[in-house]
Formats: structure tokens, sequence, C-alpha cells
């Protein structure tokens, strides 16, 4: 057991271990932060920064998920300057892929849909990127659309972590990044992918989705990757 | 004092226009609060001085380009009708290629074309890029849906006929 320290979560005391990041004490306190590319069971990336939250004493933004708690620490995680960036950061999120939710597989189980919501976005400020994306349907089983991933990199870190094939990973830069399947190549032909489902489970929008769906019945399940890591004692 | 109401369709699929109309007997209410000056079921070809228009649909030919605004100019309250009008939606899904990539095949490439042509007269000319309408002109109210509910277009036209200024909360607020 670590030591216990003093902490302020939104003008509350708190004892907490140290060692623990914000995100953890913050969901533990019922402080209910958005995020994007932290799901429990997988390596922690900071990709999205949905989660940031202001620490007295410092300008910057920090964000919940990858920042461990200290003694003394006043957090606040609800302001003004927070909502605003949270709500830019979902905008970008449209602007940069091509996010169609009426025709969309994932429409009404979509979390970045629920997110656009929650953080009160009625339009995008910013300019659409429109780029031209490909769908990789040569999977038996399912599909990968490119104009509906936002690079959470959940799919590359549970097949790396925990399936252990590293089928997915990322490439190119800033915009231009895409995810690839081994070597850049048709997700059907991957010698390494093991078929299992996980990336699909945990893919928060409509790019990667069964072909046995379809609007209305698509059903994902990330919470499963946190019990499956628990049970495996992966993380221990 | 009666409001002056008008309902536009631009490039979209009239479902928001379907979605107003399910308004049904409510629609009656409205006429008590409003006359519908312009719309695609009203016999009026210039776009008069109104209170509030709700357009639906994206920015996708010169025509529309020049429409917009217009009923900016003569509107008090103008609204983006739906996901068309707010985030360009389904029409925006040509903007990755050039138009005249998407009018080619469109027009002649598409499987059981015979002799196709691409229309040059009658019709108005595609912009190179399909664009919501908060890009060409202030929008005072965005409201998304595909399309948005009867009951969401109730409240928003009932606030905004009373001069009040409608809240899209979590429960109202959504896309798709």
């Amino acid at each position: 057991m670590n030591e216990i320290v003093s902490i302020q979560l939104d003008g509350n005391e708190l004892k907490v271990e140290l060692g623990r990041t914000i995100l953890d004490v913050c969901r533990e306190a019922g402080v209910d932060l958005p995020v994007m590319c932290y799901l429990e069971g997988l390596s922690v990336v900071g990709a999205c920064r949905l989660c940031v939250v202001e620490i007295e004493g410092s300008p910057r933004l920090f964000p919940a998920c990858t920042t461990p708690v200290a003694a003394n620490q006043a957090i606040r995680t609800q302001t003004e300057k927070l909502k605003r960036y949270r709500r830019m950061i979902v905008e970008l999120f449209f602007a940069e892929r091509n996010h169609v939710c009426a025709v969309c597989v994932a429409n009404n189980a979509c979390e970045l849909q629920d997110l656009a919501r929650r953080v009160g976005m009625d339009h995008v400020r910013f300019p659409y990127l429109f780029p031209e994306c490909g769908v990789d349907a040569s999977h038996p089983h399912a599909v990968l659309d490119h104009n509906r991933c936002i690079l959470c990199t959940r799919c590359v870190r549970v097949c790396d972590e925990v399936e252990g094939a590293h089928t997915w990973d990322v490439m190119g830069r800033g915009h231009a990044s895409r995810v690839i399947a081994d070597f850049n190549e048709p997700w059907g032909s991957s010698t390494t992918c093991t078929s299992c489902g996980k990336c699909v489970q945990v893919c928060p929008t409509g790019a990667l989705w069964p072909k046995a769906a379809s609007m209305g019945n698509l059903r994902k399940e990330p919470g499963k990757i946190g019990e499956l890591v628990a049970k495996r004692k992966l993380n221990a | 004092m009666r409001k002056k109401l008008a309902t536009v369709w631009l490039g979209g699929c009239s479902g928001c226009h379907m979605s107003f109309l399910d308004l049904d007997e409510r629609l009656l209410e409205i006429a008590q609060w409003a006359d519908v000056v312009k719309s695609p079921v009203v016999d009026q070809k210039e776009f008069p001085e109104v209170d509030v228009v709700l357009v639906e649909g994206a920015v996708v030919n010169a025509e529309h380009e020049e429409e917009i605004v217009l009923m900016r100019r003569r509107s008090r309250v103008l609204v983006a009708f739906g996901d068309c009008a707010v985030t360009a939606n389904v029409p925006s899904m040509r903007n990755a290629w050039p138009k005249e990539v998407v009018l080619r095949r469109s027009y002649l490439e598409v499987p059981g074309t015979v002799e196709g042509r691409v229309p040059t007269e009658e019709v108005a000319a595609l912009i190179d890029r399909v664009r919501p309408l908060h890009e060409l002109v202030k929008v005072d109210f965005f409201l998304p849906g595909c399309p948005p509910s009867a009951d969401l277009i109730y409240y928003v036209l009932t606030e905004l006929l009373h001069d009040r200024v409608p809240v899209l909360d979590e429960a109202r607020l959504k896309f798709g």
C-alpha cells in the first residue's frame, strides 16, 4: 500500500493513495470525466485529451488518465474553460473525418455521438476536412471504415496487449494517420489476425463493425475487456 | 403580434419537412401564431421578409448559394433545420472527390447507363463542395437531427415564435 495523501477535488477534501491517476480517483469519487481513448484494461495513452483537468498553480491542463495524484493537489474538473476545450476537441473529431450519423451503423450506439450531445455540440465551428477515406471490407466478419475512425487506438492496444496478435497499428502523421493491418494490407489477408473480434468490441464509433450488424442492432461491449484483463491478471 | 414563418428546402431529402408535417394538429396551433408565407407547400416565388425561417438541406449548388444569402438578409431568425443544414450530412459525402468525378460517376459510369449525359441546362450547377449553412451565413439557431422529431420542431418553433430562445439540452440534442 502506498502513502495516503490529501487532495482537493472540485473543492472537496479527499484522502487518496499515491501512485493512482487523477482519473481513477475521479471515478471513485463519482466525478464523471468524458473519455475516448481510455478504456479500462488497456494501457493509457492520453491521446484524446477529453479528460483534461486543471491543477491549481499550473497554467497548463493535465490529462486525468495519465497524471498521478500528488499531495495537496487542488484539481478542478468542470470549469468553463475545460468545458470549452472539451467541446472543441469533440468538434475537431467531427471535422477531421466524415462522420455521417444518419447513415452510420453505429447510430444510437456510438460513444462519439453520445459525447457530442454531452458536451453540447450543436454544430461544428471548424471547417470540415472531408478527407477521402477508404473502407476495408475484406475481412469475413467485420469492416474497417476509416471515415469514422477517431484514432483513439483502442483497437491497436487491445490487439497487442490482450489478444497478443498486434495486427493493428498506426501509419502516417497528423490528420493523415491511418490504422493499418499488418504492413498496410487488406485486413482480410492479414496473417496475424485471429478474428477474435476484440477490436470491434472496443471501437467507440462505427469505424469497426461486425458485418452481421445493421443500423439499430449494433451493440458493442467494451467493458468486457476490463473483465477479461482482470480475470487473466494481465496487468497484475 | 402574428409572426411570419418560412420553411425552405435546399440540398436535403425533404425528410425534415415530412417531420414538420408530422406536427399534425399542432400545425393549427402554429397557424395561430404565425402565417406560413413561404414554403414548399405555399405558392410564393419570391422570398419575403420573415421573422423565422427553417432552412432544410445543405448548400449544394449555385442557386442555393444565392438563396441562402437572400434568406439571411430577409429573415430575423435563421434556423439550420436538420443535419444537412447543420453538418452538410449525406450530401457532403461527395466532398472527398472533385465534382467532375462525381458527375461522371453518377451520369456516365453507373452500371446500366447507356449513352449517359451530364446535364448542363435547366438544373443548377453543382458547387465544388457541399457546405453547411453556417459556412456561408450567420445561423441563429442550430436544430440537428435526421430528421429532428416533430416534438422537437414543435418545441423550437413555439419558443422562437414567442420570442424566446430554445435550449437544446442533452435529451434534445442529437445528430442522426
